[in-house]
Parts: structure tokens; sequence; C-alpha cells
């Protein structure tokens, strides 16, 4: 398909042809790869074509028409270097983040999670959580007190604490699917023009008839780094119509879980919640007055827009992980959440041994934190996550 | 000719031995000295915290201890009492003799044949174990068991004294010690001390706080054979800052010390001289004052054992409270001895490389009478079953502090003398003294070892389980009390045993694995664990190592 390869590690320029027809398919940079020095340690080849969809499937297809050859299975390529023991589970872990990363903050944390920040802040748990239970089990073969030291309850309650303050954290999740931005208000309150001035083009369909928004529109857009997760929704109001009803109880639930709400109806219709943003919208037309603590924004003349976006963007970086912090995904949370649990049974038990065998319960979720147990599980859960072929 | 050989007649080799014969094998008990049968070397006491789950449990497979123990006891405490059910510790003093005659009429009904040789040699045909080369002749057999405690190349210290052989005037196995290691199992050297003890006549027991024996029944067998001996009190002392003053300024007259023991003694069970260096702010330790017998004036000063010179031992006793006029009737020492790496057996403590041959007890890296017994329980059963082609049985650490013990020691070796703990059983709420009968009751009846008693018995506690009577059961409230953290453990059960499930080759070159570091390398290879779950308690292994070897383990099933 290329003819002669170049040695390895030399990149070198190919023309590309269909080895059954002889057609040029692209001109492109061909790299080579000997086993074991290699990302998966095996011999590969890399073909850097040029980008079009077109020849990017072409090329493909024709590869995958040679006898031997399939495309690559979600996350093979990640798995292949791990079992040839090119990288370790926390190394593929943080690779993984790294590869779905699409905004810098997301980078940056799938960096300190593959440099084992998280794996280093367990281990402290882990001693602490290890001289509690060593305390427990020498009182239970050894001690002449049948009562639990109130010292070693007192130091559970500590551990617990410390961990939920992990727990309250932003989780990495945020990072990854973006912060919810909610725009919503009563119809035709410009909510969709408003969106669309945010993002910069035309996303959502803005007529001058009520009701136009449906359905609600979800696009992501990143502020200075911060993945956003911006949605329009359907006007508040009552309506017989099936379907702006179906909309509009959809609209209240996003509402509800929304991360910033940006508000375009009245000031006093909105719930004092957390990190509201009043918008008073439409401000180029005539003889509006934008009422205090509210932002005057036209999708217009694009005033106010900036602004708006400055003020989210200052919200939404609350909402995630500090960027030189370790944050916790899902699955993190989970066993450190069972930690914590443990740990606050043990901190109120009556019992020594139960107490004990909370200390257990929380060494074996730290464990499964890490991959010490269940390994089944934590690399299905891993490699599932990677998509085709990475 | 002889189904198994069992070498040395100590705890282990007496209940390998019984085992054995239970499951209908022709036992031969090889020992120096018959007498030395049922003998308690150290201190006068069975059970305990951990120790007492381990005589519960081998009870319900007939083994002899818990039995013999209940004749024998002169003083019972229920330790823990107040703890839980989970971590009672049954434990009682036994005099001596009475001990040992249990034991011996015990064994006798089993039908072992004790014989009176020395082992100088195994017979190895065709790779496997053919039989023992003894004193008095060849001796033949389909397997044979090592119990032979502390006696391979032991030393003794009695301060700058140094006696080559294993407890005080008995003689050590030298030529099997040398084809042990020859066969690549010798690994390394550990020790063990006893204090000296006392002539009860001259104690000033008046002055001493008494502990009387429990009050309320309990046995440690659950069958009764009936009342045993009259009960005793012990009596409590302590150390003194003079006494301290004392083991302080002739530190360097003690071996362990001047560096003459190179082995590696108990942390939990540290010897006088040992805690006084360790633990230098307390000024203070406790010591039990245990009778020996009924009709014996020996004392055994638990707490205190040592290896300090026979007039620094006198001097130092002098100091503590009721012990000013003590007579000294044998001075206290320390024994090192050569043991076997376990993690070369199986999980029926048959070594992995010599079909036929078995290790148990104190040559496997343990320390204690219950531990002894409790592996030869399990070596004479599987013996007998490679003898007489049996189905083997196997401890699950889910279900038993012996297969707690065998696990640990065939997976994490020692590298101090082991003792069992309730704090190693992670499944310790469901593993109590008190429902060993309901967790091994079936196994013990499917492998064919108990008498007609026993099994009348256990099957009686099987039905009892479904009556509404049960409920009024010490058990069944200990269940209740429990209940919601089983029940978590069970769902836990659940995750392991899917790793369980993963085996591992056991041909699996772990060199050849991608991303096993040459350490984990070799700690995998010493282990040979025959699963993903056991390769996880393998000690120092990382997850990384754990997931490449559950990739490399899935792989080759796949293939």
């Amino acid at each position: 398909m290329t003819g002669p390869l170049a040695d390895p590690r030399i990149a070198a320029v190919r023309e590309l042809r269909d080895p059954s027809t002889g057609e040029p398919l692209d001109e492109a940079l061909v790299l080579r790869f000997d086993s074991p020095a290699s990302s998966t340690g095996e011999d590969i080849v890399e073909f850097q074509c040029h980008g079009g969809r077109a020849v990017v499937d072409v090329v493909l297809a024709v590869l995958a028409s040679i006898d031997g050859l399939r495309l690559a299975l979600p996350g093979e390529f990640t798995r292949r270097a791990f079992e040839n023991g090119r990288i370790d589970l926390t190394e593929a872990e943080g690779l993984a983040d790294l590869i779905e990363a699409e905004t810098e903050s997301q980078r940056k944390a799938a960096l300190t999670l593959a440099e084992g920040g998280l794996r280093k802040q367990i281990l402290v748990w882990r001693q602490r959580l290890l001289a509690l239970s060593a305390e427990a089990e020498r009182a239970i073969d050894y001690g002449d007190d049948e009562r639990i030291d109130a010292a070693l309850q007192h130091e559970c309650a500590n551990l617990e604490a410390e961990l939920r303050v992990w727990l309250q954290r932003p989780r990495v999740e945020r990072l990854k699917d973006g912060v919810r931005v909610v725009v919503a208000g009563p119809p035709n309150a410009g909510k969709s023009s408003l969106l669309n001035a945010m993002v910069g083009e035309d996303r959502a369909i803005v007529t001058e008839v009520p009701g136009t928004t449906r359905d609600h529109i979800e696009v992501p857009i990143s502020l200075g780094g911060v993945p956003i997760l911006l949605t329009d929704t359907a006007g508040l109001r009552e309506s017989s119509d099936r379907a702006e009803a179906i909309g509009i109880a959809r609209a209240s639930a996003l509402i509800g879980n929304a991360d910033v709400l940006v508000w375009l109806g009245e000031p006093q219709d909105v719930l004092d919640r957390q990190r509201t943003l009043r918008v008073h919208a439409k401000s180029d037309l005539a003889g509006r007055e934008t009422p205090e603590g509210s932002i005057a924004v036209s999708s217009l003349t694009g005033e106010g827009v900036a602004e708006l976006l400055r003020q989210i963007e200052t919200m939404a970086r609350e909402l995630l992980p500090r960027e030189d912090s370790i944050a916790l995904n899902r699955r993190q949370a989970l066993h450190v959440e069972e930690a914590a649990e443990a740990l606050a049974q043990a901190a109120h038990s009556g019992n020594l041994v139960l107490a004990a065998e909370d200390l257990r319960v929380a060494r074996s979720a730290f464990d499964r934190l890490t991959g010490r147990a269940g390994v089944e599980d934590v690399l299905d859960a891993l490699f599932s996550r990677f998509c085709l072929g990475k | 000719m002889h189904d198994v050989l069992v070498i040395g007649a100590g705890h282990a080799g007496c209940e390998a031995a019984a085992a054995a014969g239970r499951r209908g094998a022709r036992v031969g008990l090889l020992t120096f000295r018959p007498e030395d049968a049922g003998q308690m070397s150290c201190n006068p006491s069975i059970g305990g915290v951990g120790k007492g789950h381990l005589v519960r449990e081998l009870d319900v497979f007939d083994g002899l201890m818990a039995r013999a123990a209940d004749r024998a006891a002169i003083h019972r405490r229920m330790l823990n009492r107040s703890k839980g059910p989970a971590v009672w510790g049954p434990r009682i003093q036994a005099d001596r003799k009475l001990y040992r005659a249990a034991i011996v009429s015990l064994l006798t009904e089993t039908g072992v044949e004790i014989v009176t040789a020395e082992a100088l040699r195994l017979i190895v045909e065709n790779g496997r174990v053919a039989g023992v080369e003894t004193s008095c002749g060849r001796m033949s057999a389909r397997a044979v068991v090592i119990a032979t405690g502390t006696f391979l190349n032991a030393r003794m210290f009695v301060g700058e004294k140094v006696i080559e052989g294993g407890r005080r005037g008995e003689r050590a196995s030298i030529p099997l010690a040398g084809q042990i290691r020859g066969i690549g199992l010798g690994q390394g050297r550990l020790k063990t001390g006893t204090p000296p003890r006392l002539d009860g006549r001259t104690i000033e027991w008046a002055r001493l706080e008494n502990q009387p024996s429990d009050s309320g029944v309990w046995m440690m067998s659950a069958l009764d054979d009936g009342h045993g001996p009259p009960q005793l009190n012990c009596a409590i002392t302590r150390t003194s800052e003079r006494t301290h003053d004392i083991i302080r300024a002739n530190f360097d007259r003690s071996p362990l010390f001047a560096g003459s023991i190179e082995g590696r003694g108990p942390r939990y069970c540290p010897s006088i001289e040992d805690k006084v260096k360790r633990f230098s702010d307390r000024d203070s330790h406790q010591i039990f004052l245990e009778p020996e017998g009924l009709d014996d004036h020996l004392v055994y000063p638990n707490g205190i054992s040592t290896s300090l010179p026979a007039d620094v031992q006198e001097r130092f006793v002098r100091t503590i409270a009721g012990l000013e006029r003590v007579e000294i009737a044998r001075a206290g020492y320390a024994v090192e001895y050569e043991y076997v790496d376990p993690r070369l057996l199986n999980q029926t403590l048959e070594v992995r490389d010599l079909p036929g041959l078995f290790f148990a007890g104190q040559i496997n890296g343990t320390t204690g009478y219950e531990e002894a017994a409790a592996q030869g329980v399990a070596a004479g059963l599987n013996a007998a079953a490679v003898a007489l082609e049996m189905d083997e049985v196997r401890f699950d650490r889910r279900t038993s502090y012996i297969g707690v013990m065998i696990d640990d020691l065939t997976l994490q070796g020692v590298s101090e003398p082991y003792r069992m703990m309730t704090a190693r059983a992670e499944y310790r709420l469901s593993l109590r003294a008190d429902n060993a009968m309901t967790r091994l009751g079936e196994a013990a009846l499917a492998a064919n070892c108990v008498s007609d008693r026993r099994r009348a018995y256990i099957e009686q506690h099987f039905s009892l389980r479904s009556t509404d009577a049960w409920a009024e059961t010490d058990e069944a409230r200990g269940d209740l009390l429990y209940a919601p953290y089983v029940e978590r453990q069970r769902r836990e059960w659940e995750v392991v045993h899917r790793d369980s499930r993963t085996w591992i080759p056991d041909d699996l070159n772990y060199g050849a694995i991608p991303g096993l570091s040459s350490e984990m390398v070799e700690r995998l290879s010493i282990a040979a664990p025959e699963t993903l779950d056991q390769a996880s308690r393998v000690p120092g292994i990382t997850p990384a190592a754990l997931s490449a070897l559950y990739v490399a383990a899935t792989r080759r099933a796949a293939a």
C-alpha cells in the first residue's frame, strides 16, 4: 500500500495506493515503530493522511479490506499498551482522561491524576486508617478495657470529616461534561437569541412567536478553558400545547439541576438560589430600564454579552476542581463515600469489634479504589471508557 | 507398609497421625521418645483469643486437643467475655501430666502405631515420597508428614551457654534437616523462648491478687467427656523498676542482644529483656503465675520469657512482688530453630514439588500448640487423602481460622513466628468460637473423619438449628447481633468469589508477563497462588501487578 517503509522512527512521505487496483488514495507521512519501542509495545505503522473525511474513509476502507486487518476496538490501543506492560493502570486511567480532555482545565486535571496525585492521597488516608485498625485490633486481642477508646473514635470522626471535604469538592465529571449553564425565563424573553449571541453562531431557532423553543438545546462551549454546557429551554408558561407543555416540564427540571442559571424573566420571579445571573435582555429596546443587580444585554448589538460570559466563567470556575488539585470521578467518589460512611459508623459504634469491622470495610473501600480488589471491575470500567481505536 | 508416616509426636504430629487414622489410614507415628506425646513444652495452657477458635474448629473434625484440654483443665477463663462472641477466647490451664495422659489415651483409640525410632532421611522414588529411612530400618509409606517442631537444627541459649539440640536434654534431628535443606525447603531461623519455672512452694501467694477460674461451666470440646479435675486459682503480679534495672544492666549478657541469636522472635510475645528495651517508658509489666498441675509444685510465670544467664534470672525474679524468696526450679531459655518456607506448600500443606510430603506445625514457622495442632489435623486429613485416594480437605479463610492460617502461611510466608490473632481473619464476625460446628460440621462429615458419637452430635446440632428452640441458644443470639454486618460481608464475598474463579495456570511463567517487576515475579513465583484472589493476598503485590496478572491469566484461559 505504501511501497517500501523507511527505517524505524524516520518519517517518510509515501503515496498511498489501493493494493488491489493500484489507485492512488493520498499522499501521506508514514512512520514505522518496531516492537518493543512503540506505544503498545508491538510493531506499529502510523499514517498521517490529509484530514478530509473522504480521504480518511477511503484509507480506512482499503485497510479494512486487507486480510488480517480490522478496526481497533474501543480502548484497544491503550489496553494493548497496558497488557504489554508499556503503561500501568493509573497511567491508563490518566490517559483515558487525557484523551477525553477537550479543554485546558480537563487536560491539567487528567495530568495530575496520571502523575499519581490521587494515589498519593489515598496512600496517606490508608496509612491513617491502618493505624486506627491496628489500635482497634490491639484493644481486642490484648486490651483489658472493654469500652472503645474515645481518642480512637475521635480520630475516626476526623478522618471521616476529611473524606467528606473531598466528597464535597467538585467532581471530575463537571470537568468532562461541562458546567451546566441553563438559560431560562418566560416565553419570548429572548433566551434563544441570547444563546446564539453567546455561542457566536445561530444554534437556536429564533422567531417572534412566543413558545418557539419547545425542546431544550444544548451547546457545549469553552470559556477561557472552562467547559460549559449551555442549555436553552422552553419559555415558562401555562400551555395547552402538549409538546410545549412537555418542553416546559423539562425546562423546570433543567432549572432545578442547573449549576448556573441565566434568568431572563422578572428579577422577583426567580427564587433566591445560588449562582443565578439576572439578565435584563433586549437592552437595545427603547424605554427599558435595567433593574438593579441585573446585567443589561442586547443580543442584537452585543452589548453586555461579554460581561455576561465573564460572570458565567467566574461562577463556573468555582464549580470546577482547581486546576492543580485532584478531583474524584464518580467511581472514586463512590468508594470514598463508602469509606466515609464506615468511618462514621466506627466513630459512633458502641462495640469495639464492630468498630474494627467498620474500619475493615473502610480499608476494603480504599482497596477497591486503587484496584487492589475487584480487579476485573476496575479494568472493565476503565477500558470501556475509551472510544473507538484509542 | 504404612499408608501414612508421621515424624514427631508433638501437638502437630499427634493430631496428624490421629486425623489420618480417623480417615482409615494405617498410620505410624515416629518419635525419639514416646513419652513426649502430648508434652506441653512451654506454657501449660490451651486456647485464648484466636487460638481458642482453632481448638474449637479442630474439635469439629474430632481432633484431640479440645477433649484432652477438657480432661486436664485446672483453670478456665473465657477471655474477652465483654467484647462480644466473635472474639471470645476460651482458654484453659492444663495439668501437664493429665494432658499428656489424655492425648496418649485418645491417640491409642485411633489405632495409630507409635514407633520409637529416629527418622534419618526421606525415601524419594519417582519424584514422590515413598517412605522414611529410620534408625530401625526402612519404612515404606504413601505419604509422610514432617512435624518435628523446633527440632530441626535447633540451638538452645541460656545466657552465654549454647547447647545444640532441641529442648532441654533432647536430641535434634540433624540428618533429616540436611536433607530437607537439600531439597530446597530450608528457609531461615526463628526463635522462641520460655520463662524460668518457679517452685510454687516458695511463692508468697497470700500477698498476690487472685484470679479465680470461671464460675460458669463451659467446655473446649463439643463432646463432654464428663467432669474434669478440680479448679485452681492463678495469681497476678508485676515486674518493678528494680527488675528492669537488673535486666538493663545485663543486656550485654543476653544472646538476643549480643548477636548470637539471629532468628527473629514474635513481636507480640517478646522476652522480658525485649520488653524492657522496647517499652522503656513502662515501669512495670504484668505476670500471670500459672500452676502447672494439681500435684506439681512448678509454677509458670507467664510474661517473663528470657534467655538471660541463670544468675541474672534469679536476681531479677526476686525483685517481683511475692517472689522475693522464690526458687527457680529450671532456668528460662531461648531456642533458635530452623523452619521451612511454608510458601512452598500448597493449601493442603503438601510440598508442591514433592508429592506425598507434608509439613505441619512449628516447622512451618508458627508458634503455639493450637496453631500446630490445627495444621496437624489439616495435614493428617490430606496425607490420608493422598495415600488412600480420597477427597482432599481444604480449609477456606472465609469459614475457618484454620483456613486463615493455612492461607496466610502458604501465600505470605512468615518473617516472625506466626501466631493466630483474630485480626488476621477478615471475616471475624462470622468465625466465632461458638459456631465452629455450624461452619465446619458438614465438611467434617464429608471428610469421613469423625466417630459415630461425633457424627450423631453434628447431625443433632443441624436439626436443632431448624427448630424454634434454636433462637434461645447463645449461637443464635450471636448470629442476630452481627447479622447486618455478616450480610454485608456476604456481598463482599461475591466479589472475592469472582476473583477466586480466575484460576492462575500452575505453569504460568511470571517472568514472561509484561509489566511485572522482577520483585513481583519473585514473590509470585515463590507463593504460587492458585487464583487471582489468592494472588491479591501475596504480600507486597501492587494493584498494577495484580491487573497485569489478571490479564495474563484470562488471556491464557481464552487462548
